[in-house]
């Protein structure tokens, strides 16, 4: 049973490789000039006698491996050892405050998990968040990548470097900044909305605002997703634009007829990442609160609540199964962007140079 | 998309037109770039408050002040407004009841003390800039600043060094030789990418507990040296780039992979190095989960990440001093930012984008 469930995991973790190889190829591509100078290259080999080129080949394999050698270590011993060692906790009660009553529990981590409120709690709020943060957080990334890139913009230079600022203020500083600033007493968000006359709420103590907090929050982090929508926009070809000038279309239709679609691929790969980064979700959360999860849990992100039962209560083999969840779960959720990734992202890839 | 303007009146001038859109834009971006960097002035100003201000609800919001003062017969008396019937005036208290207060006026020590019928706690108290600039000094000391950056430079200066060095060795191997496999192996690195940290976590750390490095720098350092996907990703399109023919030629003269890549290689890319060592070097400074989950017991190895976070838990109640922390601990990486900034962007939109 435990070996069915490991090679299940491992035919996943391939079926992920590939269905990344099959999108990834595009961010990869190899330009036309050095593919005709690959072909030239092998053609050259294939002229050589049979016996010089497998000497080649050979030393070429060689120095190749030889090269890679510090990744395949490093993956060996840091990423696919750990991932099964995973697997294996998972199955046991260790406890490193008790190792010599570890017993092997085959699925009883996993059964546990499906009753425990603590495991529901987390997914609802990792969720929650998703939810909110990432249509926000696009939607503002987007507009702050329109604006930086608009022609009548002025500093164009100063005001990307200063949107993008805030990515490099180290998060714990950037999380004690926020929590002054939405201070009911002190801070400047509630002060600004009484001098408009709203009574601001407890944003970081109330278990709905907590959310809006925190998107508003990650605001700080949008640099990399806007530089990232920009620099698609800017490799848009302006004859798309000039041919649709002279076809009558208007500014919103050229953005969501040429624009959007255009920078689909950009789009994928920030809306994976922000997927993704909602279950990896735990500085922010930690700091703000101290780890604590409140108010009323509403913090209890996924990973804080993996770190809170493996670090605080000890129970690695609980937390092993809980990190085990983490990874099908990401895991699936890359699998079902790349799936739907052919319905709505656009690889023009020919007529780029 | 922005660019429609509501001045369309046939008789402004095409250069006119532009100019009023060129404004408006340009406004628009100002107004919410400062809206995105207002938490920045509320950390100035309350970085540099006094503990009282920050419990003084009557003090002014944006900038530090405490309560003026005089000195009066060896006191300190605090300066109010005073309603009189010849005006406004500023006014020292003396003594105060609920319904009588005395005052004595700042103008003219030597003058009878005036007596006001009145709550005295109805005035309005003055305030006068007083910037806390001893806070630094308290936040520095309280911190342990010059310690905790000591650690955080260790592990992203050596982080930062073993990921930079290997994955451009990794990066060299992926970008130029052919061998079995290549492609297969190049989809589990981009694959790692994405993968949690924690899916690797509990058993790394078990390891690490084993063989004695949990509570020292050597979990935080050493895995860096194993090249991580995103820098060798990022290094290998930058070689890939880097003509074939400059190889060939350094091989007739006789150079072997590695004289290769330190002579060709290398000094064709120092831009893509510089940036991916920058990268790294944020990354590693402000990772907070590894140290929080291998030093816990250490407060002696803590980086700044970790020491801020404790130093915010021990001292929640003073939000000043928070600030003050938080000022000490983001203004390198800020300035390093702003120093670099051209190779950043640069950098990312060459990560970013498919190129």
């Amino acid at each position: 049973m435990q070996i069915a469930t490991q090679v299940f995991g491992i035919i996943q973790f391939i079926y992920l490789i590939i269905s990344f190889a099959a999108s990834f190829h595009h961010f990869v591509e190899i330009p036309e000039e050095k593919k005709m100078a690959l072909s030239s290259q092998a053609r050259t080999l294939s002229q050589t006698k049979s016996k010089s080129r497998s000497y080649l080949a050979r030393s070429q394999e060689r120095w190749g491996y030889l090269f890679l050698s510090p990744w395949i270590i490093g993956f060996l011993v840091f990423t696919l050892i750990p991932i099964l060692g995973t697997m294996y906790f998972s199955l046991t009660n260790y406890s490193p405050v008790t190792p010599d009553q570890t017993k092997f529990l085959g699925f009883d981590n996993y059964k546990t998990m499906l009753t425990d409120a603590k495991v529901t709690k987390s997914l609802l709020v990792t969720m929650n968040y998703a939810i909110l943060s990432i249509p926000i957080s696009f939607i503002v990334g987007l507009g702050l990548a329109v604006l930086v890139n608009s022609k009548n913009l002025a500093g164009k230079n100063f005001f990307r470097t200063m949107f993008y600022m805030p990515f490099m203020i180290p998060v714990v500083a950037g999380a004690l900044v926020w929590s002054g600033v939405m201070n009911t007493q002190s801070g400047w968000l509630n002060l600004m909305l009484e001098s408009i006359g709203i009574k601001g709420p407890d944003w970081l103590n109330d278990p709905q605002w907590i959310y809006v907090a925190l998107v508003l929050i990650g605001l700080w982090g949008l640099g990399n997703l806007m530089l990232t929508l920009l620099a698609g926009m800017q490799g848009v070809p302006t004859e798309l634009y000039e041919a649709a000038t002279i076809d009558g279309a208007n500014g919103w239709h050229k953005f969501m007829q040429i624009t959007l679609p255009m920078i689909s691929p950009v789009i994928f790969y920030n809306m994976t990442l922000m997927l993704i980064g909602a279950f990896k979700y735990f500085d922010l959360a930690y700091v703000l609160k101290n780890g604590t999860g409140q108010p009323a849990d509403a913090t209890l992100f996924y990973n804080l609540n993996l770190y809170k039962n493996a670090f605080t209560y000890n129970l690695m083999g609980y937390g092993s199964a809980l990190a085990w969840v983490l990874f099908l779960i990401v895991l699936a959720l890359t699998i079902l962007l790349f799936k739907t990734a052919n319905m709505w992202v656009y690889y023009g890839g020919e007529g780029k140079s | 998309m922005a660019t429609r303007s509501a001045v369309s009146a046939p008789n402004f001038t095409f250069r006119q037109r532009e100019l009023v859109n060129k404004i408006l834009v340009t406004s628009i971006a100002m107004f919410v770039l400062i809206t995105f960097i207002a938490p920045l002035g509320y950390m100035f100003t309350t970085a540099l408050k006094s503990t009282d201000q920050m419990g003084d609800s009557g003090a002014p919001w944006y900038w530090p002040f405490s309560r003026k003062t005089i000195e009066y017969q060896g006191k300190d008396l605090e300066v109010y407004q005073v309603p009189l019937q010849d005006g406004i005036h500023e006014l020292a208290i003396l003594k105060k009841t609920t319904t009588e207060t005395t005052f004595v006026d700042p103008q003219n020590l030597d003058a009878e003390p005036i007596v006001w019928q009145g709550n005295w706690r109805k005035l309005t108290p003055l305030h006068v800039s007083d910037p806390q600039w001893q806070n630094f000094k308290k936040a520095w000391d309280d911190l342990n600043f010059p310690l905790l950056f000591k650690n955080s430079m260790l592990i992203a200066g050596f982080g930062t060094l073993g990921a930079v060095l290997s994955a451009i060795l990794v990066a060299y191997g992926f970008a130029r030789f052919e061998f079995r496999g290549k492609n297969l192996l190049f989809l589990i690195l981009i694959a790692t990418i994405i993968l949690p940290v924690q899916a690797t976590l509990i058993p790394t750390y078990l390891v690490f507990a084993k063989i004695g490095w949990t509570n020292t720098l050597l979990p935080l350092i050493v895995p860096h040296f194993f090249a991580n996907g995103y820098n060798v990703f990022l290094l290998r399109q930058y070689f890939m780039q880097i003509p074939r023919e400059l190889d060939e030629a350094a091989m007739i003269d006789g150079a072997n992979p590695l004289q290769v890549l330190f002579q060709v290689i290398i000094p064709q890319s120092i831009p893509a190095i510089t940036a991916v060592s920058l990268f790294h070097f944020f990354f590693a400074w402000n990772d907070f989960f590894t140290p929080l989950v291998y030093l816990a017991s250490s407060p002696e190895l803590w980086p700044l990440s970790v020491g801020l976070q404790k130093f915010n838990a021990l001292y929640g109640r003073l939000p000043n001093l928070i600030q003050t922390g938080a000022l000490i601990t983001l203004v390198l990486p800020v300035t390093i930012f702003f120093f670099a900034q051209r190779i950043f962007m640069q950098g990312i939109v060459f990560t970013g984008v498919e190129k």
